[in-house]
């Protein structure tokens, strides 16, 4: 028995309506009236451009949409998650289609977890001034700076730690006078900490034994060979931890 | 910031919190959960798969007949970009071993098994590599390691959250890989969330009578799928990756194998092709056909692709009259409406509640139970938070989890989450969260068997392109895990096809013969698909651009 259903439906094709409150934003430097609470993603779209590059997740997770700006009566320049940032008056903006990368090639079960490796892979990241330039620029507000820090002292664990909720969008690259490339630094140093530094876990080489052992051999061959009646019945009978 | 009329409602969601607080430590339910038959009936009158014009009758192609989701059946009776006869098959632009359609990963994982066999492989992606739902998932994946839990226990998890419509050789080789995925990540180098002695810290999710979900804070698709690209850049003699260069159909040979596909790039407008010797389809999702005009969870090239050009070639497809709406996406701000509010949020002890900060629903009912639940109480019971641009929502309570977890523990477990509200000034350790269903995944897909085979030779498919392992609903955590195990074995098992594959003569014939169904069907549309991207331009711009001719949405 079907009820009709009244859902909130996604404004896919927004047409400016006469009274909403807008914003002027300079988007390479054409003027654009867009709305106020726009993310400069949506303010983007919304002033005719279908993007191609420049988005991805459009959450905050992929670091796509990497994009500088200035604002009126200020000589700097600013850095942003276009999905995830919001529009100023007067805000003149470009997005970075792309960042030129400079990844190390390597073959992580030859590593060893220590600064070495990182002054193999990674010679530059000895050339930081501590300018703090790189965690000014993170649109996460990571600490950039202090990460490159442990990275040239061999502290994996730490490199690992604060480079955790990096989306790798390029901005402190970019902007770092030492030429780092901190986001790919940050990677190397979560995948030695995830591979050689992390606590062993027992229970998962018991269970992958068990299951080369091939003990639920007789338990999935019931449940698979199993009537749906019957299934169900087992299920909602389950216990829940 | 939460705007002043909803305040009196925040109020008293404060005042709920302690009472709420001593059930959830008593270690009973905190609402009683639904019966078979509490849920059957909240699905039936709320969810919008049951809705009477939600599905319509595919009238060609391999699963004629067959009643699907309408935006489906649309996509899949519509023209192909291109005309077959432009192309000159004899001498293809680009020849591999395998064509991996899709770099978010599942894509990565079958290139990385793919190499580790032998082969030598192209990444086609529409985006850049890991532009994909992949990189998305916070909450985590499933695995039976703890040692209460046990593989057979997942499996009847997953079959009783999937209606039990799941393939069961798909869910007993997906349980049965789990141990061995959270192995293979961590050796490759993805940071778990452990416990001080080193044992995994493990959470409920939706449906699970075990805890099982790992994670990696919040960042979980963020770490493994990172992990998985750097895995496969560091191979570039093995793996060319295209970016920007989606593939729009597949090429066949004329014994009807498939035989590569045919490549765009969107930045040149140029088409190339691919000769490959097999195919592995993990285009992913569908998000971003905005179902029924949901909101979406999804990146922004959800578009099923794969499933569009796979049906052409005559792929059949499974479930694909069943969509899964994630229960809690963002309703307020509007920026960030549909987002993803981790179900790990309710894993860890967060509650819906209604405006009178009253607990309304089991917070951990499979999705498509707590979906409907949650459109229940905002469409007949009322009881939902209307925002300032008319949106309803209900709302998560994420400062209880503080008291329940431990103060810092918000910070810690969900930094992505955190982030993403403290931005527009709501600092979810002290406020809920307003949440609203959202179009989150793809439960259906093209058909696989347990080698990711379809029933086409040659073409393989894994990840959330593929149907079978999640029926008709999808438990959370287990498509992290998915696309893990079916990518990998995708992988494997093209490049055991690709040693010893001949290929005859290649064709586009397909493509004519599925036009030519369209002309006998009758079936009149102006409709071109793959789609590609969405289009977010407005009307009023629309109408404007005079002389902009649109292929698909594209221009
Ligand atoms: C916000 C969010 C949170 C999630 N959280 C969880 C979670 O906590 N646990 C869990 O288990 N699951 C979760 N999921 C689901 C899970 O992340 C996805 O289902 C899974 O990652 C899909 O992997 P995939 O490789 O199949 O597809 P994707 O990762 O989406 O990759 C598909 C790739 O193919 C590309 N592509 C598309 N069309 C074409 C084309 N024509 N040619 C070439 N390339 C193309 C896309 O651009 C993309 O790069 C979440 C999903 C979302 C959106
Ligand atoms: S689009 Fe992914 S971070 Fe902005």
């Amino acid at each position: 028995m079907a009820t009709k259903i009244e859902v909130k439906r996604k404004p896919a094709q927004k047409t400016q309506e006469k009274n909403e409150e807008t914003k002027t934003v300079y988007i390479m430097g054409k003027a654009h009236k867009v709305p106020a609470e726009a993310t400069i993603m949506g303010a983007i779209e919304y002033a005719g451009y279908q993007i191609k590059r420049g988005a991805g997740c459009r959450e905050g997770f992929c670091g796509a949409c990497a994009t500088v700006y200035r604002l009126p009566g200020d000589y700097k320049i600013y850095t942003g998650l276009a999905c995830a940032t919001l529009v100023e008056e007067g805000m003149w903006l470009a997005q970075l289609p792309a960042i030129p990368p400079q990844k190390a090639v390597y073959d992580i079960n030859k590593l060893e977890p220590n600064v070495e490796t990182i002054q193999v892979l990674y010679p530059e990241v000895f050339r930081c001034v501590a300018c703090n330039t790189c965690t000014k620029a993170c649109p996460q507000d990571l600490e950039v700076m202090d990460y490159i820090q442990a990275a040239k002292r061999g502290d994996i664990e730490m490199l690992m730690d604060l480079s955790f909720d990096c989306v790798s969008c390029g901005l402190c690259a970019i902007r770092c006078p030492a030429e780092i490339t901190q986001m790919n630094v940050g990677l190397l140093g979560r995948r030695l900490y995830g591979k050689y530094l992390s606590k062993e876990t027992k229970q998962l080489k018991n269970r992958i034994n068990e299951i080369k052992e091939h003990k639920f051999d007789k338990e999935f061959k019931r449940l698979m060979e199993m009537k749906k009646d019957q299934l169900k019945k087992e299920y909602y009978a389950r216990d829940s931890e | 910031m939460y705007p002043e009329y909803m305040t009196p409602s925040l109020e008293k969601v404060a005042q709920t919190r302690n009472k709420r607080y001593e059930m959830a430590k008593s270690g009973k339910p905190v609402f009683p959960p639904m019966t078979a038959d509490q849920r059957e009936e909240v699905l039936n009158r709320f969810h919008p798969d049951y809705e009477t014009d939600s599905k319509k009758k595919v009238r060609i192609g391999p699963n004629k007949g067959e009643i699907l989701t309408t935006e489906i059946s649309d996509l899949l009776e519509a023209h192909s970009r291109i005309k077959p006869d432009l192309f000159d098959l004899s001498n293809p632009d680009y020849e591999t071993d395998v064509l991996i359609i899709g770099g978010g990963g599942a894509g990565c994982a079958a290139a990385i098994e793919a190499m580790n066999n032998g082969v030598k492989s192209i990444i086609s992606t529409k985006l850049r590599l890991g532009d994909a739902n992949s990189m998305m998932s916070q909450g985590g994946m499933q695995a039976a390691v703890s040692e209460t839990d046990s593989p057979p226990r997942h499996y009847l998890d997953i079959v009783g959250g999937g209606h039990f419509d799941n393939k069961p050789e798909l869910v007993r080789a997906l349980t049965e890989a789990g141990p061995g995925i959270v192995k293979w990540l961590e050796e490759l180098g993805v940071v778990w969330d452990k416990m001080e002695d080193g044992s995994m810290y493990l959470l409920h999710g939706g449906g699970t009578s075990r805890k099982r979900m790992h994670s990696a804070r919040d960042y979980t698709g963020a770490i493994i799928l990172r992990t998985l690209m750097d895995e496969v850049k560091n191979n570039p003699e093995k793996v060319i990756i295209l970016e920007f260069m989606p593939i729009i159909e597949l090429i066949m040979d004329e014994k009807g194998r498939c035989a590569g596909g045919v490549i765009y790039n969107m930045e040149t407008e140029e088409y190339f092709t691919v000769k490959a010797k097999a195919t592995i389809i993990t285009t992913g999702g569908y998000g971003r056909l905005h179902i029924r005009g949901f909101d979406t969870t999804n990146h922004y090239g959800a578009t099923a692709d794969g499933l569009v050009m796979a049906y052409r070639a005559g792929a059949k497809l499974l479930y694909m009259d069943s969509v899964q709406y994630h229960p809690t996406g963002a309703a307020f701000p509007e920026q960030i409406a549909g987002y993803l509010i981790t179900e790990k949020i309710r894993g860890a002890g967060g509650q819906p509640l209604n405006i009178d900060g009253e607990l309304f629903v089991f917070p951990r009912e499979p999705r498509d139970v707590e979906a409907s639940a949650l459109m229940r109480e905002c469409l007949e019971h009322k009881k939902g938070i209307i925002t300032p641009s008319g949106r309803c929502g209900v709302w998560l309570d994420s400062p209880l989890i503080e008291i329940i977890q431990g103060e810092g523990y918000v910070n810690k477990q969900f930094p992505a989450m955190h982030h993403q509200f403290i931005r527009y000034g709501i600092d979810i350790t002290k406020e809920p969260m307003l949440v609203y269903p959202s179009l989150h995944y793809q439960n259906g897909g093209i058909e696989i068997n347990e080698k990711t085979e379809t029933n086409l030779p040659g073409l393989y498919v894994a990840g959330e392109a593929s149907g079978g392992v999640h029926g008709r609903n999808r438990l959370m955590g287990n498509s992290v895990l998915d696309y893990n195990v079916f990518g990998r074995r995708a992988g494997k098992e093209a490049a055991h096809y690709a040693k010893s594959a001949k290929l005859g003569k290649l064709t586009l014939q397909h493509i004519q013969d599925y036009e030519n169904q369209l002309k006998a069907a009758r079936i009149k549309t102006d409709s071109i698909s793959p789609i590609l991207l969405p289009s977010y331009t407005p009307e009023d711009v629309l109408k404007r651009q005079l002389t902009a001719c649109y292929e698909g949405t594209l221009r």
